[in-house]
This record gives C-alpha cells, structure tokens and sequence, in this order.
C-alpha cells in the first residue's frame, strides 16, 4: 500500500514538474493591447520629451546603448548591455569608458546601426546643437567627449569620476537614432519613428492609439516574444479600468489608485495580478520667477507653507496613486532626508497652524493678502487632477484664491516651456534610482533646460558641481542637504508627496516586472502571453 | 358736479370685456390650471433659481473644503446627501451646482437668444443678399451638433466659466435666429410695417419698435429650449473635463472622476448631481412646452 502511495506520488511529482517549468517557459505568439494614462505628447522624440505619454509608446521601437537588467529592472546597479557587446570596465583612473557595438544590427529601414550612429544620437543628448532639446543634458556634466575611433566603439571620456553616470547612461530615454536622419534634419525624430528595437511602426494616431509588430531582425535571440501590440492612448481612468475589467486591454504600465485596483482585484478574481512598488516620482509645484509677484520668495514660500503635506498624503492615500512625504531623493535612499531633517524646511513643517500663519504673515509683508491666480495642471486624473485640487484648498486657508487651468499634457508641456503660465504643477519622474543624477532636475535653466521655474542661483550650482564628483556617502549626503536646504530657502520649487506604483494587469501577461519608474523596462521584449 | 368717462366711441360690450381683461394673478391661475406638468417645471427652476441664488445661506458646508476625516461617506444627518471622495458635502456642492448650471445657462440662453433675435429679424427685414448671406453661415455653424461646437470653441478659448457661456452661446445664436426669421418674414408682409417704412422710420426702429417685439412668442420659447439645452451642454462639457475645473462646484463635473471612480462602492457620488441634471433639464423643458402651448394662438384653444 505504502508502494503504491509512494509510485503515484512519484508519479504526480513527475507530471507536474515539466507542467510548471512549461508555465515558466516564455510562449512565442500573441498581441499585447496596453493603455496609456495620457492623451499624447508634445513630439516623439524621446531625447527631447519627458513624460511616458512619449515613452511608453515610443520605447519598444528603439535600442539603446546600456539599460537596468529586465529580469532586475528595481536594481539600482544591475546593468546590462543592449547594444554593446559587453559591460566594459573604466581604465585605471575611472575616466574612460570603452564600448564595443554589436555588428549586424539593423535600422527598421534596413540601413545597418554602427557605432556612428551610436555617437550621434549620443552627441545630440550629451551636446545638443542650437535649437535642439535635450532634456537630459544636464545629467551628462561629468562627460568630456563622446567619440567613435571605429564602426564597432564608442569611447566616454569623463572630466571626474563619478557614481551617476552609468545610471544615466542606463536611462531608457536614450534611444539610439539613425546618423543619417540626423544630419538631414535634427527634429526628424520629433515626427517620426525608426529605430532598431524589438517592434516595428505599424501605425501611429497621434493621442489615439500606435500599433508595432515583431522585429524579425531583432539581434536579441528569440526575442521580441510577442507578435505586436497596441497602445492606446486614455486619459481617462475609468476607459482605462473598463477596457481592462472588459479584456479589451491587458494592462497600463504606470500605475492605478488603490480603489481601482481594488475593483479590478474584486470583479476579475486571479484574473488579473497586481505588482507595486515605491515610486522614483512625485510631484513638483513649480513657481514661475520671471513672473509677478512669485519673483518675490515671500510669496513662493507662503504657498509652500499653506500645505499639510504630512496629513495631506496619508489622506490622499486612499485615493490616489500618491502615498510618501519627501523632498528631493527618493525616500527611502541613503541620500534622502530623514524626518526630522524634513520637518525643518518650508512645506514640511508638523506644526501646519503655524506654518500657515507664518505663511499669512509673508503674503500680508509682500502686499498680496488677496491673491489670485492660475494653477496650470495636467489633464491626467491621477494623481495631478487630485493633488492639484486639495492644493487649491490647502492654499485658501490661506486665503489665497487660486483657480486650476487644465490642459492636455501637449499643450501643458508647451506652457511650461514657453513660461506662459504663474504656478504648474508637474512631476519629478526618475528612471533608475540614483540621487545624485535624480536631483539635476532641480537645476536652474541655465543648467537644467527642463527647469521651467526660470530661476538663476549659482549658489546651487556650486553645491551641485561639488556633489556631482563626490564618492563618499557620508560627505554627498551633507552636501544634498546643503542642496535641498538651500531650494527651499529660496522657495524655487517643492515636492509635493512622491508617489506608489501599483501595476494591475491580466494574469496572462508574464515576464514584466515593475520597478520604481514607469519609465523603466518598457521596450516590451521580454514580455509574452500565457494564453 | 357729475364726469363723463370718454369711451373713445367704443362699443358697450367691446368697453366690457376690457373691464374684465385678466390680471397677472388670474393669468397665472389659469396657467397652473391648464398647464399642471409646465407648473411642475416652472417649480422646478425656481427651486433651482432659489438654491443658486441663495447658496451661501442655504448651503449646510463649503462646498470645496476638503474634509479628510469624512471621505466618501455615505449619506446621513451630518452629510444629508453624502460626501465625495475629498469629504466635501455633496448636498452643498449641489446646491453651489445649481449656481454655476443656472449662470451658464441662462447667460448663454440670454445672450444667444438675443443675439439670434437681433440677426434673424434683421435678416427677414432686409432680405435679399443679406438674409442668403447670413442663412447659408447660419446653416454653416447648425450643421455641427451642439457639444461639437461647444467643444470646438472651449479648445479655442479654454476651459473656465466664461470660456464655457461663449461655448454654448455661438451654437446657440443661429437655432434662435433661424426660428425667429420665420416669424419675422410673417410680420415684415404685415400693412403696418409697409407704414412704418412710409413714415420715414430708421431700420433699426422699425426693427426693434415694430417687429422684434411681435416675434417675442417664438423667441420665449426658444430662450426657455435653449436654457435646458445650454445646462445641459455645461454639463456635458464639465464632464468631458472641458467645462468649468475642480473645485468649482459643477454638476458635470461632479459627475467626473470620483463619480466614475467609486460608482460601485460610493455610487451616491454619482447618482445626486445626475439626478439634479436630470430635474433641471426636465423642469425648463416643461415650463418652455407649457410656454409654447400658451403663447401659440394654435395650441391656445386646444
């Protein structure tokens, strides 16, 4: 009897393995339809754009030259080559950087992807021309020379050594373009696709839907798994919820409130699977200087002051996709803020009836009792809609009347841009968690281009350009502070609650794995379809 | 010492029924009597006159206060109608709602009715060149439906209060005109307007003294249709996030976001500024009906 137990044991075991480890084996095949929380965005050029209304359609059609690890996309120093043959070491001194290209790569066009290409998209982010945008500029200070001594390297020399530049090096913004459109025209890329990723452009509708499918060419083996996919473009959160509760679509990619993860769990059952994770992102309130009266700090700081951020984010929790007080690193990082440390800045402060009286006392001394003003916000409703209006409300108990401009996430970009606006609210997204790259974001626009505050300090310039080199944890934290402290003296912008990535999708979609961006991980290669 | 009333002549029995001629109070009686439903609306947009007009005394809460501690309550005697999903008083935000629907509405029915009135009598007046000119623009902008134009200009100007009346007033402007014309094209035929002309009288004062005022059956009409229409584009439009912006109290607004967000778990946040939209649509288009059979010498002896 006791055999017999044992054999069908035995038995069971040996069918179930090859079943489970068939489970795990990517299947080849299938169509994946996503949603994008947005309505567009400004171009398609991925150096030039920040938000993931751009990159979450545009990433699975480009390469690039180093990313974060798929398979450990949350790792904050797990990098893996793409488009270079192997993870190169540094020469003795830290300075130079050697990679080695992959040969046989080809553009969608079938043109073939050499190292010239390589420089060129590099020389456009790191060094980009007059007239041209590069919203990651600023990140590369530390880079000499980008150069191409062949068709198979490209060579980074640094002017100091430094812990942030493989992860800006690794940020998935940086798409590898084609010389040759390059040199026809600069912003060809703004309206146009053609990279050599995983998916090739079927068809774009701009602020509707794109359409890719599979790569045949693509140079990692077997991959992409999927057929194609179509993103489709909804600002709306309930189009969003209800193409996914309907399976008209598997997923989005950047992250739902808790109450509707909440229904999806509640209605699809293990129909569907939730990853989250902290969020490298948050949002920004952004003053613009060069407009009367937030030239004067007073004003700027009274507006910071009238915020509950402490009960403000514990409460707005449950609605929106918002969750952690912090300021300018990602909470939870050796270089950010601790509690106490928060508590002494403008905004942070535990005791909110004196902040807001402090906050009365400056707007009464810079003459503007009465306030009124236009907040410019994003139309998206999480959690921009949401945080924007409780703001507005923290800011009348200041009595500051204050009304919100809504526009779609093109037009809200220009604005900023073109510095047509008073106050916006916008966000500070990162990719790979990394302060000391995180914070040139903070950077005035000499420094930083996608700083729309319009402000000059070389005083933080100074703090920063010490910072930049510095490799000893405990003397980059004191100057991060120094750094943060002296934002928020000057009241030039404030972080306002960081957010939580919570990923709903249907079970059947496998081999994604969230991280702390939503810009990380979206080239859609690894990703298959257990159907 | 006895006076003598001058009866201009004027038969005994025409003298009568002069002295009999309806007060204000007997015409409103005979109004409820026979128009029961068009009562029912007309109580319906004075309750909604009445709230937005006297919303700060009215209303129990501020209704953009966020309020943390009671997030998405359901109905009960703090909140009569419930909260939202900031906590905010949705009984109060209806009440300040009703504000907004009435301003928006009656300012774009207001405005676009007049304007219409003034373009379509001028045109039956003129005729010719004019009046081709005008309905061939006219039939131009009424080939878009409503909340497409509407829509069409708030991308133009921009959200917000104002940006939304202009929205709803241009669509409107020409469905009153157009109805207008054909009343007017009536009158201008008319003896006494010939006479007018004769007597050496302006256009404009022939226009504004002698037509405008006997096209005003239709136009009443048309201003109360256009009231429920233009609250009801406002609404449309809050809710497609074109309209008025949180936190202003907005009924389509109200119905945005959180309505959609907690439709199942807190579905009081949608069902109230619906059913408010409903009511208010429901009453001006009563009262307008009653208008139209009371007005029209047709409909009058049904």
């Amino acid at each position: 009897m006791r055999k017999a137990l044992l054999a069908a044991c035995l038995g069971l075991t040996a069918w179930l393995l090859p079943q489970a480890a068939e489970a795990q084996t990517p299947k080849r095949g299938g169509h994946l339809t996503y949603m994008i929380a947005a309505d567009g965005g400004p171009s398609l050029d991925g150096h030039r754009e920040t938000t993931y209304a751009v990159l979450h359609a545009t990433a699975p059609f480009y390469s690039v030259l180093i990313r974060v690890n798929p398979e450990n996309p949350s790792s904050t120093t797990d990098f893996t080559c793409d488009l270079c043959t192997e993870m190169p070491k540094p020469s003795a001194d830290e300075l130079t950087w050697v990679f080695k290209i992959r040969q046989g790569v080809k553009f969608h066009d079938g043109e073939p992807l050499s190292a010239k290409d390589v420089l060129a998209s590099w020389q456009k982010i790191v060094s980009p021309p007059a007239g041209v945008a590069s919203a990651r500029h600023a990140s590369f200070g530390m880079v000499e020379s980008v150069t191409s001594p062949d068709d198979e390297t490209i060579v980074f020399k640094l002017k100091f050594k430094t812990m942030s530049f493989l992860p800006s090096l690794a940020d998935p913004w940086n798409f590898i373009y084609s010389k040759k459109r390059l040199e026809q025209d600069m912003h060809w890329y703004e309206k146009n696709i053609l990279g050599s990723g995983p998916f090739k452009l079927d068809t774009f509708t701009i602020g509707q839907s794109v359409k890719g499918v599979r790569n045949p060419d693509y140079y990692w083996p077997g991959q992409p798994y999927l057929d194609g996919f179509t993103a489709i473009f909804a600002p709306k959160q309930s189009v969003r919820v209800e193409a996914i509760r309907a399976d008209r679509a598997a997923m989005e990619f950047r992250s739902m409130p808790p109450a509707a993860v909440e229904q999806l769990n509640k209605e699809l059952g293990d129909k569907v699977v939730t990853q989250s994770s902290d969020w490298n992102c948050g949002n920004v309130l952004t003053p613009n200087h060069k407009v009367k009266p937030f030239d004067d700090v007073r004003v700027r700081k009274a507006l910071f002051l009238a915020i509950d951020q402490w009960k403000g984010a514990q409460a707005l929790s449950k609605i929106a996709v918002v969750k952690t007080v912090g300021s300018i690193v990602f909470p939870g990082s050796p270089l950010a803020a601790t509690k106490e440390e928060l508590e002494q800045l403008a905004g942070y402060w535990p005791d909110i009836e004196k902040s807001r009286a402090e906050a009365r006392r400056l707007l009464k001394e810079a003459g503007q009792e009465n306030l009124t003003f236009d907040l410019l916000n994003r139309n998206v409703d999480q959690p921009y809609l949401i945080v924007g209006t409780w703001i507005l409300d923290e800011w009348s108990k200041i009595g500051v009347k204050a009304t919100q401009k809504v526009v779609p996430t093109g037009p809200w970009l220009d604005a900023m841009r073109s510095g047509n606006f008073t106050v916006a609210l916008e966000a500070n997204c990162q990719n790979i968690v990394n302060p000391i790259a995180d914070v040139n974001r903070w950077m005035p626009y000499n420094v930083n281009q996608e700083n729309f505050a319009g402000f000059l300090d070389p005083t933080m310039i100074e703090i920063y350009s010490k910072l930049v080199p510095e490799t000893d944890m405990t003397k980059a934290r004191v100057l991060m502070r120094q750094l943060e402290k002296r934002i928020n003296d000057e009241a030039h912008q404030l972080m306002v609650t960081f957010w939580y990535r919570q990923v709903p999708m249907r079970s059947y979609v496998k081999g994604w794995k969230i991280s702390p961006s939503h810009y990380l991980n979206q080239d859609l290669a690894n990703i298959w379809l257990d159907k | 010492m006895s006076t003598t009333v001058p009866t201009m002549g004027l038969p005994a029995a025409v003298d009568a029924s002069l002295a009999l001629r309806p007060t204000v109070w007997m015409r409103c009686l005979r109004f409820v009597r026979r128009e029961p439903l068009g009562t029912f609306g007309l109580a319906l947009v004075i309750v909604m006159a009445v709230t937005g007009s006297m919303a700060e005394l009215i209303a129990p809460y501020n209704p953009t206060a966020n309020d943390f501690s009671a997030m998405t309550e359901a109905p009960s005697w703090a909140h009569l109608l419930g909260t939202d999903q900031f906590g905010r008083d949705l009984l109060s935000r209806l009440i300040y709602g009703a504000r907004t629907a009435m301003i928006v509405g009656l300012s774009s029915a207001l405005v676009g009715g007049v304007i219409g009135l003034v373009l379509g009598v001028g045109s039956a007046y003129f005729g010719g060149l004019i009046d081709l000119v005008m309905q061939r623009i006219f039939d131009i902008v009424m080939a878009f439906p409503l909340i497409i134009l509407a829509l069409a200009v708030v991308s133009i100007f921009g959200t917000g209060v104002q940006n939304v009346i202009i929205a709803i007033t241009i669509p409107l402007i020409p469905r009153c005109a157009r109805v207008v014309r054909s009343s007017a094209l009536a009158i201008r035929e008319i003896p006494y307007v010939d006479a007018a002309r004769a007597c050496g009288f302006s256009h404009s004062r022939i226009i504004l003294r002698h037509m405008v005022p006997n096209v005003m059956a239709p136009f009443l009409i048309m201003i109360t249709a256009s009231v429920g229409q233009a609250v009801l584009a406002e609404a449309s439009l809050s809710y497609l996030g074109l309209g008025v912006q949180e936190p202003v109290p907005a009924w389509g607004l109200m119905l945005q976001g959180g309505a959609e967000e907690y439709a199942s778990t807190a579905p009081w946040i949608a069902i109230f500024p619906g059913l408010a939209i409903m009511l208010s649509v429901l009453g001006v288009n009563l009262f307008g009906d009653a208008m139209r059979d009371t007005l029209d010498p047709k409909m009058r002896n049904r």
